[in-house]
């Protein structure tokens, strides 16, 4: 991951370094959430064994940063990281974090749910799976 | 000219990555859809339904939109991030 707070990448990040990114931004931080999505081996009854994501080139890290971006105007936080990885991802692996910084815990725990929730709604990214019977790729995710 | 980018399951569809087509004039998308319809049969259902959506110059866009010269379509299966 680059300087920047948000980020779409192949190669793996590392969650202590996004967190410790977000918490330079000022000590009037007290709270940091952070969510992280990981592989899971399992989907809809299908053992899994593998992940893949695509995703829009340009157009996902504008949505990205417009979450962002929101999420700083809307909610009473200080910080705001995202970073999603794309590629083949196997299971266990970590797939998507985002980490909010706020003087005081419920307000990150609420830009936090509300930037997942926001993300898996508008940014144009695919996730395929590898099933026993064949590549799948996800339609919805709750 | 404009070009079409077709993503995920509807690249598999396609066929094909991208396309690029040359527009004798302004065109809605609406228009655009059925010519994309006729040109990948295999598309004509998911262009049909709601699940679907379009970006014009990577920003969601509705039927009305009207595509001009060097635009950027995207084709935008349901998304499955996070």
């Amino acid at each position: 991951m680059s300087d920047s707070l948000v980020s779409i990448q192949a190669e793996p990040f590392s969650v202590e370094e996004v967190v410790s990114k977000v918490k330079r931004a000022s000590r009037g931080i007290g709270a940091v959430v952070a969510f992280l999505g990981v592989g899971r081996d399992f989907s809809k009854g299908e053992d899994i064994s593998g992940l893949d994501f695509e995703h829009y080139p340009g157009m996902a890290e504008k949505k990205l940063n417009d979450i962002r971006e929101r999420a700083l105007e809307n909610f009473n936080i200080i910080e705001m990281a995202i970073v999603h990885r794309i590629g083949k991802i196997d299971i266990g692996e970590d797939i998507v974090l985002i980490a909010a910084a706020s003087a005081h815990r419920n307000d990150s725990f609420m830009a936090c749910e509300w930037a997942i929730t926001e993300l898996k709604r508008v940014t144009p990214i695919w996730k395929r799976e590898t099933t026993v019977k064949g590549d799948v790729w996800v339609s919805q995710t709750p | 000219m404009i070009t079409v980018k077709f993503f995920a399951m509807l690249k598999k569809l396609a066929g094909v990555e991208l396309r690029e087509y040359e527009l004798s004039g302004p065109v809605t998308l609406a228009e655009f859809k059925e010519t994309l319809k006729k040109d990948f049969p295999a598309l004509k259902e998911v262009l049909d339904g709601r699940s679907v959506l379009v970006s014009v110059n990577q920003e969601f866009a509705r039927g009305d939109t009207v595509l001009r010269d060097g635009d950027e379509v995207g084709l935008l299966p349901p998304f499955s991030g996070g």
